[in-house]
């Protein structure tokens, strides 16, 4: 965790060597690690520590550091007796479906646009982008009356995970960033496999995705990220109780639930993404600027 | 649509560096009606391959958008066919009183936002991009709270803002200072939610302005150093001038989805005290899944559309004029 390589910044590495830059540079740094640790690596150990404490440790008005009594039990009894584990596969199934038809739907329409360049694609890939400007806020009534009874099928999938997985398939962002790492994929190399007899399909499971494992892990990130931190979606289209993901049954059992089991239950939900997080930092923070700073 | 110019400027640099090599392999000529069903058949193909996502795209986004309109004018609810009523929809959002709270509401809470949420993460990205020593640490630990469900955030921090043993108002006694009503004030419940808010949120901004600190030439910096510019000088005519595009950026971004705040009122004050902290989505909420006037509820959208419309057209603007 040494100086990376040493690039020119607002305070010159002049300033930074004399005496009072040295000192200043020693408070600031020892400021914010402890500044951020106490911001935000604290309230994740208060959260899983809060959990084993004893509920009467809990409502103590005079809060402990450390647990006085040890009660791991409470996780047990909050997977088991409150039935979370039951709402945490939910939204597990949630997530990897998600997942699955937004790679399926995705990356095959990224591909067409990209790399078979239909007529009238352009169009096609204009009216997706132009989906990103609108506010998801402004589609909620709408896209929620189009489940409960979708035209030209007419049918009803509230309380289905198709009302989770389908709309969130409609996604232009990840059409907009496959189609451009698949742009990039040089022409020659397809020609060359077209040429070997390999049919369409064959081209984009055995040249394009296999080139695509970077952009492939970055959708995949996100698509899971974004269904299980989702809340009114599912709250909406998911009223019924056994359905509901992890998060809409946190809520609605925050009331009636020891404040222990709760705080277990949080930590269980949250457990899932931190380790995506912890594992795929580079992946997620790489495709955070690419996502915002287009170009 | 309106993003049209992107995609075919996208279009034209590959075809120009796909030409040489593109039409070459096709050897032999095949004529007139062969090559046209040629064509016709690789069209039907790439169309197979975008028809889901087409189908995707116009059941749940497509149709929805001028849905989302029309609804505005209608009467809809689930037992009889929807009704045409014009303005009426419009003309009784105006008549809530509530409507302007929501939208006053609504607007500080943005504001708030703005000054914490705008402050913070520059603030923090221009000090983490000094920093030699614990920077990957520092980078993972602010962006923590974005990888929580937001729920989980909410339910937490309810526990600190409670004022019976909430960590707040004990750290607040620590301090010799008097304890507060977080949530239960009408003048700090809003203070409070924009709090949390920016405490969730900072992250991504944090690393978008780190990311655009690194791509400051430091040639700059020399040159200012070299006319004898101060470190403040530097950073206000050398930092915040290179950074003036991003910092629009998520200014406009932040602005759009700060108006659209629903799940901080929703889980932590469910719009109290006393109507403090009803914002316009969790009106819009109620109006369509408390009181299923699913009409009135679109009116509201249509107005939350047309107000943050403008901003992505100014954002839309300024992404291509630099683009």
């Amino acid at each position: 965790m040494a100086a990376e390589t040493p690039v020119r910044t607002l305070i010159a590495p002049a300033e930074m060597t004399r005496r009072t830059g040295r000192f200043l540079y020693r408070f600031v740094l020892v400021a914010t690690l402890t500044g951020f640790t106490i911001a935000f690596v604290f309230p994740l150990y208060w959260m899983t520590t809060g959990a084993v404490k004893s509920s009467s440790e809990l409502a103590d008005p005079n809060p402990s550091l450390f647990p006085e009594s040890w009660h791991p039990e409470s996780y047990t009894d909050a997977w088991t007796n409150v039935g979370l584990g039951h709402f945490f596969l939910n939204t597990l199934v949630l997530a990897l479906g998600a997942w699955l038809t937004q790679l399926l739907v995705d990356v095959s329409a990224a591909y067409a646009l990209s790399k078979l360049r239909p007529l009238l694609g352009n169009v096609v890939l204009g009216m997706m982008l132009a989906t990103l400007m609108l506010p998801v806020s402004a589609l909620l009534v709408p896209t929620y009356l189009t489940v409960v009874d979708v035209p030209l099928f007419h049918v009803n999938l509230i309380n289905t995970p198709f009302a989770i997985w389908l709309p969130a398939a409609a996604n232009a962002f990840n059409i907009f960033i496959l189609k451009r790492f698949f742009d990039q994929i040089p022409a020659e190399l397809l020609d060359s496999a077209r040429i070997d007899g390999a049919g369409t399909l064959r081209v984009l499971v055995s040249v394009v995705l296999p080139l695509s494992r970077p952009v492939l892990a970055v959708v995949s990130i996100f698509a899971v990220v974004g269904v299980w931190k989702d809340f009114l979606w599912p709250m909406l289209v998911l009223p019924d109780e056994a359905k509901q993901p992890i998060t809409v049954a946190l809520n609605r059992l925050s009331e009636f639930m020891p404040a222990n089991q709760l705080l277990a239950g949080m930590v269980m939900a949250s457990i899932p993404l931190l380790a995506l997080f912890l594992v795929f930092q580079r992946h997620i923070i790489a495709g955070l600027t690419a996502g915002s700073l287009k170009g | 649509m309106s993003l049209q110019p992107l995609s075919t400027a996208a279009e034209k640099a590959t075809g120009e560096d796909g030409s040489p090599s593109g039409p070459a392999p096709r050897t032999g000529k095949p004529v007139g009606n062969a090559r046209l069903r040629r064509a016709v058949r690789e069209n039907l193909v790439a169309y197979l391959f975008l028809a889901a996502g087409v189908l995707c795209f116009a059941l749940f986004s497509w149709y929805p958008i001028v849905r989302g309109v029309l609804l505005g004018f209608q009467q809809v609810n689930f037992s009889e066919p929807a009704r045409w009523v014009g303005l009426d929809n419009f003309r009784r959002l105006v008549d809530d009183p509530l409507f302007l709270t929501a939208w006053q509401n609504t607007g500080y809470f943005t504001l708030l936002a703005l000054v914490f949420g705008f402050a913070a993460p520059f603030a923090t990205a221009v000090i983490l991009n000094e920093l030699r020593h614990g920077r990957s640490y520092l980078r993972m630990t602010v962006y923590l709270p974005v990888m929580l469900p937001p729920i989980v955030t909410m339910l937490l921090w309810r526990q600190f803002y409670d004022p019976g043993p909430g960590l707040f108002n004990n750290v607040l006694e620590v301090f010799q200072l008097p304890a507060q009503q977080w949530l239960e004030s009408e003048n700090l419940a809003m203070v409070s939610l924009v709090l949390v808010s920016t405490w969730a949120n900072m992250g991504t901004t944090t690393l978008i302005y780190l990311a655009a600190l690194g791509g400051i030439p430091g040639e700059l910096y020399e040159a200012a150093e070299l006319d004898g510019a101060s470190i403040r000088q530097r950073l206000w005519h050398v930092t915040i001038p290179q950074m003036r595009f991003i910092l629009m950026i998520t200014l406009l971004l932040q602005v759009i989805g700060t108006m659209q705040v629903f799940v901080e009122p929703f889980v932590l004050t469910g719009g109290g005290p006393d109507d403090a902290t009803v914002t316009v989505l969790l009106l819009l909420y109620r109006y369509a899944f408390v009181y299923n006037d699913f009409g009135l509820a679109s009116a509201m959208s249509t107005l939350l559309f047309v107000v943050l419309g403008l901003f992505s057209v100014v954002y839309l603007r300024l992404t291509r004029s630099k683009g």
